[in-house]
Formats: structure tokens, C-alpha cells, sequence
């Protein structure tokens, strides 16, 4: 077993890796919602004046990693790997958008739980010592989703009320080895977990149980419970998502507060990102631009002052496509977990 | 995690108590309204076409004009606006049979004319033209040896 590796599934970084920058760009719908004023960009036109949705999201991650490498301080030659993926076949959405950086790319697919695949691997790498700085991120795009996995637009169906919204947008974090930046310390790897939820409407009942795997391995490696931590957040549960998370852990012994209770700590980004009466958007947001940029746009900053000591952070996604779906099969989960301390962060407790 | 045959039985029930259902009375309601004034709608154009064209003339004349309104509207994006609220009102009638082939048509326009378009257009139609066609032939092998 690898000397950093504690428990099952756990490795706790010998130094830590410091997130050093976050950017966040997202679409109109994101802008305005009750995110809206924490997000880098926010642009207008869902085309972002690209001939295509898959170019338009291209466009998003392009132009966005770019804004996190300049945060950072830093010029794209200086990043040693670029670490992404998206929801399209092939992902080709980051491929396109990154043909310009010119740096070492690993594309990653862990459907919308992907920023915690990219996160996990950047810090990894630059634990081990292979690189300095890793740029990571992950992106989807409404449209594009709808296209590819449900129907096209301009059809005339119904939406049901299990359903979630895809965020439009990108998000890409830039990590390195010192500062005094969020520093992520241990990482909570999932493994796919399938319950055999078939309703390909319903991703937050298919996705919750992988979200429970990792919080009940990653408690039992750590010997943490769900109280050490000032925010758990989940991807893209959504209301049904976390309430059945709530229900499953009690199973499992631990009790998770959901942030509308009053001092309570468990929340999803799929919930903070839309507000889903006013929006309309069914149970929330999800994508993998969905944890990406809300991480990046509102809990980054809440680690970067110390308000949030230690976060658990855990994008969850859905491993279904389209082949699997119409052939029956059912929608295994997979979810990532990653602790970030913020600045100052609560040492002992 | 539990993964087992039983565990996964009482997710199930777990998930489909916490999972809210479709409004299924109001959408019925509003179905059954816009499914009606559409076809309520037809009758007018049928009565109006009847006074200049022959009853088959007017029969298709009618069949164009509800299909050249919902290509229309699901052009300018506002047909699936209306869908989300009607639903089978929407769907059902001939407009949304217009609506099933010229959205993928607009959609998969980037992939080209061939395979985009062309290739595209009847992903959703599609199977009700062949289902259509086959229960239509059994119907007539029916009527051939039962019904004469």
C-alpha cells in the first residue's frame, strides 16, 4: 500500500497541493440566479458567437482557463498538465477548447463528478512530484446535453418534476505546491456504485448512493464525522438527490444537517446554483459545470477568507449514455471527494 | 454501501416515496383544453375550406395550414414553450407530429443537410410512420379475411 494512502479509498497529501486560482464562466440563466454576482464571466449569448453548441462550450473552457491561469499570475507555458473533460461523446468540448494551449492534456470523462476528477488527479500529480502546476477544470453545456442525451430543443414535451437543469459554463481551478491558498489535503476516491435506478429523469436518486459511498469510506478512513466539516457539498443531487443521502447515512450512522436546517452544513451545488421556483428548474442544476463553477465562484472565495475551514467537496456524476440507457441497462454513479482547508483553517478540530 | 438484491428493492422505495410525481389531474386538464382548441381550430379551417374546395381538398388543405402554423412556431423557438405547459394537447394532434420532425431538423442542422437534417429529421417521427404503417397493414389484414 502507498505510504500516503489511509483507509480503503483515502490518501491524505504529504504537503497538501494549493488551489491557487478559480475562474468561473458560465451562461445568462446562471447569471441570473442566486449565484449570479459571484461568477467571473457571464456571458449573454448561449452561442458565445460560435456556429454550434460544441463549439460554444469549446469557447467557454478556452476562454476560461485562460482567465485562471491569468489569476493565477501566471502564462499557460508555466502550467506542466492540463487536466479536463466534459459531457460530450469523446469530449470533444475540451479537446477543442484546449487545441491552443499546447501543454501536456489529460481528458478525463467521470460524466458531471468530473471537476472532482480533475482536482483529485492535478493534486495527485503535483504531490508525487511530477509537476509544479496543474490546471484543471471541467465544463458542460445545456444545449449540447439536451442534444445529445434527451431532445432537441425546440420539441414540445414536458419536463418532470425529477428532472435537472444542465449548467452552461465552465470551471478550472489552478493548482501548485506552496502559497497561502485552499489546500487540498486528502482525497476520497469513489468507486461506481449502481443501485439499479433506471429513470434516466431521476439522477439524483441514481447518483446519491455514489455520494454516500464516498462520505461513509471517506468518515471511516479519516475517523471524521460529518460535523469536522463547515460545508459538505455535493455535485448536482438536487433536492431529491440530498434528501436521499440525508436518509441513506442515517442508515449508516451518521447524522448530515442540510444547510436550510439552522447551523447545518450538508448542501449540494445543484441547489445553490439555481433558484428552482423562480428558474424553473425542477430539482436543480447539475452537468459538470454545475459543482465546477459553483465551487469556483462561491465556496473558493469562502476558503480563500477562512470563513469555510474545511470543506468536503464531492461532484457527483451519472455514467449513462444513451446506448445504455435505450438498451435497458441501469444508471450507476460515481462520485469524488476532496477536502479542501481554507486559509487559516481550523488545525485539530 | 449495502448493494445487495434486498437493499436495492428498498432503495427503490426509497426513491420513489421521496421522487414527486407529475401533476397528472392538472396536466390532463390542460391537455385535454389545448388538445381541444386545436382540433376545435381544424374544425373552423375545415368549414372554411369547405366552401371553396371539394371534402378532400379541404380535409388536406386543413392538415397544411395546422402543420405550416406549429413549423412555424417551433421555428421561432415558441412551440416548445407552449408544449411545456399543454403537453399530450400539444403533442398529440398533427402539430406536434410537425413539431417531432422539424425541431430535430433545426437541431442537428450543423452535421449538414445529409446527415444532419436529412438523416436527423425523423428520429422522433420515425417510429410512428413505421408502427403506423405496420398496425395499418394488420388492421387491413383484418378487415380482408374478418370484416368483409
Amino acid at each position: 500500500m502507498g505510504a500516503k494512502k489511509i483507509g480503503k479509498q483515502t490518501v491524505r497529501l504529504s504537503e497538501g497541493v494549493r488551489i491557487i486560482s478559480a475562474a468561473s464562466t458560465v451562461s445568462k440563466k446562471e447569471g441570473e440566479g442566486p449565484l449570479g454576482k459571484y461568477f467571473d464571466k457571464v456571458i449573454e449569448d448561449s452561442m458565445f458567437g460560435e456556429k454550434s453548441w460544441e463549439l460554444a462550450e469549446s469557447r467557454f473552457i478556452r476562454e476560461n482557463m485562460e482567465l485562471a491561469v491569468q489569476k493565477a499570475g501566471l502564462k499557460m507555458k508555466d502550467i506542466d498538465y492540463l487536466l479536463c473533460g466534459d459531457l460530450l461523446n469523446q469530449c470533444i468540448a475540451s479537446t477543442f477548447g484546449t487545441i491552443d494551449f499546447q501543454i501536456p492534456f489529460f481528458g478525463l470523462y467521470g460524466a458531471c463528478s468530473t471537476m472532482g476528477e480533475s482536482m483529485s488527479l492535478g493534486a495527485m500529480l503535483i504531490d508525487g512530484g511530477f509537476a509544479n502546476h496543474t490546471l484543471v477544470g471541467a465544463s458542460s453545456h445545456f444545449c449540447g446535453a439536451e442534444k445529445q442525451f434527451r431532445a432537441p430543443l425546440s420539441l414540445g414535451n414536458q419536463r418532470p418534476p425529477t428532472s435537472s437543469w444542465t449548467v452552461t459554463g465552465d470551471g478550472a481551478v489552478v493548482l501548485a505546491k506552496k502559497g497561502n491558498f485552499p489546500c487540498i489535503t486528502e482525497i476520497t476516491t469513489g468507486k461506481v456504485m449502481d443501485m439499479g435506478i433506471t429513470d434516466a429523469n431521476n439522477m439524483g436518486a441514481a447518483m446519491a448512493p455514489a455520494a454516500v459511498d464516498v462520505l461513509v469510506n471517506h468518515f471511516q478512513d479519516t475517523g471524521r464525522t460529518p460535523q469536522d466539516y463547515d460545508v459538505i457539498a455535493t455535485g448536482d443531487l438536487g433536492d431529491i438527490g440530498r434528501n436521499l443521502v440525508v436518509e441513506l447515512m442515517k442508515k449508516e450512522g451518521y447524522t448530515m444537517y442540510p444547510t436550510n436546517d439552522k447551523g447545518g452544513q450538508f448542501t449540494d451545488c445543484g441547489i445553490e446554483i439555481f433558484d428552482k421556483n423562480a428558474q424553473d428548474t425542477h430539482c436543480g442544476g447539475s452537468g459538470c459545470a454545475c459543482s465546477a463553477v459553483t465551487f469556483c465562484a462561491f465556496f473558493y472565495p469562502k476558503l480563500m477568507s477562512g470563513e469555510i475551514g474545511r470543506m468536503l467537496f464531492i461532484p457527483t456524476g451519472a455514467l449513462l449514455s444513451t446506448t445504455s440507457s435505450q438498451q435497458g441497462q441501469s444508471i450507476p454513479g460515481i462520485a469524488h471527494g476532496v477536502v479542501i482547508e481554507g486559509c487559516g483553517g481550523k488545525e485539530g478540530k | 454501501m449495502d448493494t445487495s438484491k434486498r437493499a436495492k428493492q428498498e432503495y427503490d422505495q426509497m426513491v420513489k416515496k421521496a421522487s414527486p410525481n407529475s401533476p397528472i389531474f392538472m396536466d390532463c386538464i390542460k391537455a385535454f383544453f389545448s388538445g381541444g382548441l386545436i382540433c376545435g381550430f381544424g374544425q373552423l379551417l375545415l368549414d372554411y375550406f369547405n366552401e371553396s374546395y371539394t371534402e378532400d381538398e379541404a380535409a388536406l388543405l386543413v392538415s397544411i395550414t395546422l402543420i405550416a402554423i406549429a413549423a412555424v412556431l417551433t421555428g421561432f423557438g415558441l412551440y416548445e414553450k407552449i408544449g411545456k405547459h399543454c403537453g399530450a394537447g400539444t403533442i398529440i394532434p398533427i402539430t406536434g407530429f410537425a413539431n417531432s420532425v422539424v425541431s430535430p431538423a433545426i437541431e442537428f442542422k450543423k452535421e449538414g443537410l445529409i446527415f444532419g437534417t436529412g438523416a436527423k429529421m425523423f428520429i422522433l417521427a420515425g417510429p410512428v410512420i413505421v408502427y403506423g404503417t405496420l398496425t395499418s397493414m394488420l388492421v387491413g389484414l383484418i378487415y380482408y379475411f374478418v370484416g368483409r
